[in-house]
């Protein structure tokens, strides 16, 4: 009886994890072609201390309000790495390097000052730094699925509209598309996908999810419809293998888990994959070889040069 | 009478602290090929993104059929640099032409295949039927232009902005645009074009703008380009050599 009820909260979890791998997934080509790899990473870091200043405010563990506030301060991270590119000298990778480090220091100083409030350590706000989506209850599991199902409708609606403001901006301005809007809609995504993803996942971790299936289905695909649907079911795929191996195990953070099944996914596409894998192209490489050894016997002997 | 199509005035715009263009004032007129020209840095890609609001003006006013850009843009067509673009992009040239439509096609619908039958015509016009499923890495660059230059006509646009489309293409994509343009021009179509080989000018444009920073001469091919405005325009280091119908140009700071 009681392992029978485990076992429907491990297959709600695994579902959550699946969902939230599938819009990952999906973000993380839009983000792979908007060469903004760094960006995700940064912004998951930048939610921490939303969290705990929200769980201070608040002093209750609900999901959808620690989204909120996590969502807060991802935006504003994003907000200063803009301001920063812009208004000053220096790039953009060192303004997303700063923002970082800091919002994630003062995520971390906060959340031992949360830890020692009354309470504080039985709230399970360490969880974010690694991930436990054990740790999820009914509610943080619907929100979850609710708010990743309304990101991959966007990107999948958007579709032909995804694709073009990321081939070419300007060409879509022409055509009467709003590049700011689209950035926005963008971000507001791509934060989104972040924010649900960080209790299960972790800060530290999110941006592979986003990062590591979008990679993956590069090695496999030369269209960028076939692209987003493959990195998607990797995505999927590993939020639901890594929850279900640690729940195997007590106390096992999800996030490392998750972030493995996918880098073995990652590994399996760049030796094997269709597209440009390594062993692919060695294959290639040596059958053109022969065939050109077969055209010209003589050249080939002299060491092929002319 | 041929109505006026583009008119500028005052046109001023910056890179930083750089201003590239200053006080850029002139029109053109329907069914006319206009070639920009101008030395490197000369302002002539940025004129363009300007006067299409993808770059910001300082000053100045930019009128297409007497109406503001916005209300005029599905008039409108532009072919950028191709270097503007990532050609590693995951798509075929078919679907890039298809981006030309999109505009006409609506948001969050997906094109038909009349829409996919009008982009292939587009491909068919520029000789590119062939590559119609080649995946777009794996074209050549003047077969890239090629594309660009199916997708402004799938636009189906009156007016043409081309930036450099002549740039690193061999003879026989120059041969192919270039009857392109000048069917373009058949049709009423008014087409301007940034150019950087003064050789080919008076064959293929019949309207020439000088622009360094500001404009230093513009009007009729036969009228306009001489000597003296190309000296003027280019700078006093440049020498211009006309031998026969060839002409050469010599710069001596390189």
């Amino acid at each position: 009886m009681l392992s029978n009820l485990l076992h429907i909260n491990t297959l709600w979890v695994m579902a959550s994890t699946m969902i939230l791998g599938i819009a990952a997934g999906g973000i993380g080509c839009l983000a792979y072609w908007k060469r903004q790899n760094l960006m995700s990473d940064a912004l998951s870091h930048a939610a921490l201390p939303g969290v705990v200043v929200a769980f201070l405010i608040i002093q209750e563990k609900n999901l959808l309000l620690l989204v909120i506030g996590a969502a807060l301060s991802a935006l504003l991270g994003a907000f200063f790495i803009q301001w920063f590119s812009n208004a000053s000298r220096i790039t953009e990778d060192t303004a997303m390097g700063m923002t970082l480090s800091v919002f994630y220091g003062v995520g971390v100083m906060l959340l031992a000052i949360a830890n020692r409030s009354p309470g504080g350590n039985q709230s399970g706000l360490n969880n974010f730094i690694y991930g436990q989506a054990a740790a999820m209850v009914r509610s943080d599991v619907i929100t979850m699925i609710a708010l990743a199902s309304i990101v991959i409708l966007i990107i999948f609606l958007a579709f032909k509209e995804w694709k073009l403001f990321l081939f070419d901006a300007n060409f879509a301005k022409g055509v009467g598309m709003s590049i700011r809007g689209m950035n926005v809609l963008y971000t507001i995504v791509l934060v989104t996908t972040i924010v649900i993803g960080i209790q299960a996942v972790g800060v530290i971790l999110m941006a592979a999810m986003l990062i590591i299936p979008a990679v993956s289905a590069r090695y496999w695909t030369h269209s960028f419809k076939m692209m987003i649907l493959l990195s998607s079911a990797i995505g999927g795929l590993a939020g639901a293998f890594g929850t279900w191996v640690s729940s195997t195990g007590s106390g096992l953070p999800t996030g490392p888990f998750i972030v493995l099944t996918s880098s073995a996914v990652f590994i399996l596409s760049l030796l094997f994959g269709k597209e440009k894998g390594i062993i692919i192209n060695f294959i290639q490489f040596k059958m053109q070889q022969r065939a050109s050894q077969k055209k010209h016997p003589l050249a080939a002997e002299k060491g092929g040069s002319q | 009478m041929t109505s006026s199509v583009i008119r500028v005035d005052d046109l001023s715009a910056s890179y930083q602290k750089n201003k590239v263009l200053n006080d850029v004032s002139f029109e053109v007129k329907e069914g006319t090929i206009t070639a920009i020209v101008g030395p490197n840095g000369a302002g002539k890609s940025t004129l363009i993104k300007t006067m299409l609001g993808l770059h910001p003006k300082l000053t100045g006013n930019v009128r297409f059929w007497g109406s503001p850009f916005k209300t005029a843009k599905k008039k409108i067509g532009y072919v950028p640099q191709r270097g503007s673009v990532d050609w590693d992009f995951p798509t075929d040239a078919l679907d890039v032409v298809t981006m030309g439509l999109y505009g006409k096609i609506g948001w969050f619908r997906l094109p038909s295949k009349k829409d996919k039958e009008k982009a292939m015509n587009a491909l068919k016009k520029m000789g590119m039927e062939a590559y119609a499923h080649r995946q777009i890495s794996q074209l050549s660059g003047g077969q890239q232009q090629r594309v660009f230059l199916a997708r402004a006509l799938a636009q189906d646009a009156e007016l043409y902005f081309m930036d450099e489309p002549l740039a690193g293409v061999d003879a026989s994509t120059e041969k192919a645009i270039m009857t392109i343009l000048k069917e373009l021009k058949s049709n009423g179509k008014t087409v301007l074009v940034v150019h950087h080989d003064l050789q080919t000018v008076p064959e293929y444009f019949d309207h020439v703008l000088f622009l360094n920073k500001t404009v230093y001469a513009h009007g009729q091919t036969e009228e306009v380009f001489t000597t003296d405005n190309i000296a003027r325009t280019y700078g006093g280091d440049m020498q211009w050599v006309g031998k026969g119908d060839q002409y050469v140009i010599q710069s001596s700071s390189h």
